[in-house]
């Protein structure tokens, strides 16, 4: 306390204390923090430039993608220009329909990805589902088309052309940036007049599936926490040697591969598995009832459990570890039954690691993928599956981009409880 | 003789051999009567710890307790052992055959171990040149090659990236220490699919998609969270004194940190080492989006082994995986008494 007290009691009398080199001590002090602070600062340096490129670049580059999609501005050249002064009623006037065959009998010579008369039919598909082929096969018949008047000639290629719905719709993705895909990511959509409005009941997937993820890591924590509490209450009291052997059961699960154990989870449980074999064999279940028990809901849960258990277990295990025995003697020698004393001195106790646990096994499994793929069937899939299908098989990249995002949003908004609740230092493992 | 009528006057331990009577009689199987032993008989031998004076009723709930545990630890490490024994199967089935419930020697074989070896090799018969043959062309071994190299390659990425980190940030001078600290973090927090799909549409961009190069960065990415968690864990506790003892005896930045602190957190080091290798020997939705089928990785081909033709193959390499990961576990469990050791705390 001395030597804080120093310096302003020096300064009080109006003379700065000087280092040997004639620098005020201070000034040398901030020098030298200053110094400790970048050197701390460089060592992280290198991987936290490493993570930007090989982790958050691409994260954002995603997440761009969510919002921009300039397949139609890049097949539709002129008519992107010529449409802006369009005022939305009845059809474009000649010169706008000039630009727009021009621009397809241009992009229908192109064989370039992210050009083609194919891109922009996909693209304004998502706009007005059932118009794909319009694109396509108008793009065939325009080749003959070599002069006006265009909107003529456009419109003999298909009467559907006539519909002003489709024009704007083709303006409104002329927009580079569109929300046109967080408005699909939740169900939602521009109807013809251009409003926001619900989408048709066939195709309203997304918020059902977002709630089903939701519901089913819900239930997932649940069970795990359920499972985790007496067993690591038990690895807590018990004596460390024997602890020691427990913990290998649960270690072990740990450092499985995850594959491995997803596997293992589709031999027991599958109709010819182990589980229905030998509810058959006892004669609970006649042969031919065997319980579906796999590529369903449950399946994807009772995996999933098994898989995330020890994500609960430890840290439980770890808080669990540090409450003295003694307390609870204590409250059962104050009077109070085994219930209460469990209830309001040791369960208290445990909070800090039932929330470590559960928003650790929450975290990871609203982003599950592999297990839900394999075992979940068509109803155990979570959103995530349909991230990936969208980015590897629909090919609608920023669908799947948009989705990825709010599945990202919801991931970090828990990240940060977690951080501030938990903390993330005090993560651990084994 | 004594300890075992002492031990059968208790009521618990007859109501248990009753029930046991009853299940054999009922079913009328031996391997369901072991079962119920085990899963019911289990909580009988920890049963001890209760103060004599313990009520009946806390004695019941007790036993309900114990086999609940029993239960939870059976459902753990089932699914593990259960694969040891299918893998060994005779027949193309992912069950125990009626052979093997009676332990006969025919339904037992090693014909899916063989097909480790053999699957996709051009001539699995030859004479001549079937070493080459099996290097260059069998599925698995060639799954087994990529998933160590890449895993090798991250790994050693991961560690040395990790650990210097990791060294600034136990620093008590850090700036922004949590922010930056939950960054680091976040490969493991952020769901799989949308990193694995942020990277394949980047990495295009710039040509490392389909290459072994993009695997590696996106496993050394996975693989630092826990490399900075184990060794900031060593560094918790860690004397600095020591650092500025060696510095004021003349050592640079670079013998301090060879001859004073690597040796310490060293364990530490490794210990996230051997979490990195098995999170890239485990990944498997990055190789997904990622790689293309020269870089298939060992989980990569199970994926698709399940997906499209399950075989007990599978079964197999899962087996030798399990073997693998009690390996490292082992290895990480001495490390970790190790460095308790060496940072002088109480030996657990």
């Amino acid at each position: 306390m001395t030597d804080a007290a120093l310096p302003s009691t020096a300064q009080t009398a109006g003379a700065a204390i000087l280092a040997d080199d004639g620098i005020p001590l201070k000034q040398k002090l901030a020098r030298t923090t200053r110094q400790l602070k970048w050197r701390a600062f460089l060592l992280t340096l290198p991987l936290v430039l490493f993570l930007i490129v090989s982790f958050v670049l691409p994260i954002g580059q995603m997440l761009f993608r969510s919002v921009h999609n300039p397949t139609a501005g890049k097949v539709l050249p002129n008519f992107t220009v010529s449409i802006q002064n369009w005022d939305e009623q009845g059809l474009p006037d000649e010169a706008v329909f000039e630009g727009f065959v021009k621009d397809i009998q241009d992009a229908a010579q192109k064989r370039e990805i992210g050009r083609t008369v194919g891109n922009l039919a996909t693209r304004i598909n998502y706009e007005i589902p059932g118009t794909r082929s319009l694109f396509t096969s108008s793009a065939r018949k325009l080749k003959r088309v070599k002069e006006g008047p265009y909107k003529e000639a456009l419109l003999k290629t298909n009467k559907k052309w006539d519909n002003p719905a489709i024009w704007r719709a083709l303006k409104r993705a002329t927009r580079d940036f569109t929300p046109a895909f967080y408005l699909a990511a939740v169900d939602r959509k521009y109807d013809d007049e251009g409003r926001i409005v619900q989408a048709e009941e066939l195709y309203q997937i997304y918020i059902g599936n977002f709630g089903k993820t939701l519901w089913l890591s819900t239930i997932i924590t649940f069970c795990c926490f359920l499972l985790a509490f007496p067993v690591s209450y038990l690895l807590s009291v018990l004596p460390l040697r024997t602890s020691n052997l427990l913990m290998i059961l649960v270690l072990l699960p740990f450092w499985t591969s995850l594959l491995v154990r997803t596997t293992a989870w589709i031999a027991i449980l599958q109709t010819e598995g182990i589980i229905n074999d030998i509810l058959v064999f006892i004669g609970l279940v006649a042969d031919d009832g065997r319980i579906q028990m796999i590529y369903n809901r449950t399946g994807t849960v009772i995996s999933m459990v098994h898989i995330l258990l020890p994500f609960m277990i430890l840290p439980l295990y770890s808080v669990m570890k540090t409450i003295p025995p003694s307390y609870m003697r204590a409250a059962r020698s104050l009077g109070a039954n085994p219930f209460t004393a469990f209830r309001r001195v040791y369960f208290p106790q445990t909070l800090p690691g039932i929330a470590a646990g559960t928003l650790l096994v929450f975290i990871l499994s609203i982003g599950f993928y592999i297990t839900p793929a394999l075992v979940g069937g068509e109803d155990g899939i979570l959103i995530s599956n349909l991230i990936a299908y969208h980015i590897q098989k629909s090919l609608n990249w920023s669908l799947g981009a948009a989705l990825g995002a709010i599945l990202l949003v919801a991931v970090l908004v828990l990240y940060w409880i977690y951080n501030k609740l938990v903390g993330i230092e005090r993560l651990s493992f084994g | 003789m004594d300890a075992i009528t002492k031990r059968l006057k208790k009521p618990r331990n007859l109501i248990f051999l009753v029930a046991l009577l009853l299940v054999l009689v009922i079913t009328g199987s031996v391997p369901v009567a072991i079962g119920f032993a085990f899963l019911f008989g289990t909580p009988l031998v920890f049963m001890n710890e209760l103060p004599p004076y313990a009520s009946s009723l806390e004695r019941i709930w007790q036993y309900t307790y114990l086999t609940m545990c029993t239960f939870i630890f059976t459902f753990l490490i089932t699914p593990i052992l259960v694969i040891v024994p299918l893998s060994f199967n005779a027949e193309p089935y992912f069950t125990f055959t009626e052979g093997m419930m009676s332990l006969s020697s025919d339904a037992f074989s090693l014909r899916w171990y063989k097909d480790i070896f053999f699957n996709g090799m051009a001539a699995p018969n030859a004479i001549e040149g079937w070493w080459a043959d099996m290097w260059n062309n069998a599925q698995w071994i060639r799954a087994t090659r990529n998933s160590f190299f890449i895993a090798i390659c991250s790994t050693f990425l991961a560690t040395s990236l990790g650990t210097l980190a990791a060294l600034g940030l136990s620093r008590p001078e850090m700036p922004f220490r949590r922010l930056i600290t939950s960054m680091l973090i976040s490969p493991m927090i952020v769901p799989l699919v949308i990193m694995a799909t942020g990277m394949f549409f980047f990495y295009s961009d710039i040509g490392l998609a389909k290459t072994y190069l993009g695997i590696i960065l996106a496993h050394t990415t996975l693989g630092v969270p826990f490399v900075i968690i184990t060794v900031t864990a060593t560094l918790t506790g860690f004397d600095r004194s020591l650092i500025r003892a060696s510095q004021g005896m003349g050592a640079d930045g670079w013998t301090t940190f060879r001859r004073v602190i690597m040796p310490l957190i060293l364990p530490g080091m490794i210990s996230g080492a051997l979490f990195a290798f098995i999170t890239s020997l485990d990944e498997v939705v990055a190789v997904i989006f990622i790689a293309d089928v020269e870089q298939r990785t060992i989980p990569r081909q199970m994926f698709s082994g399940i997906r499209e033709q399950i075989s007990p193959t599978i079964l197999a390499v899962a087996t030798v995986l399990v073997a693998l990961s009690i390996l490292l576990l082992t290895a990480v469990e001495l490390l970790r008494r190790r460095s308790e050791r060496l940072r002088g705390m109480a030996p657990s």
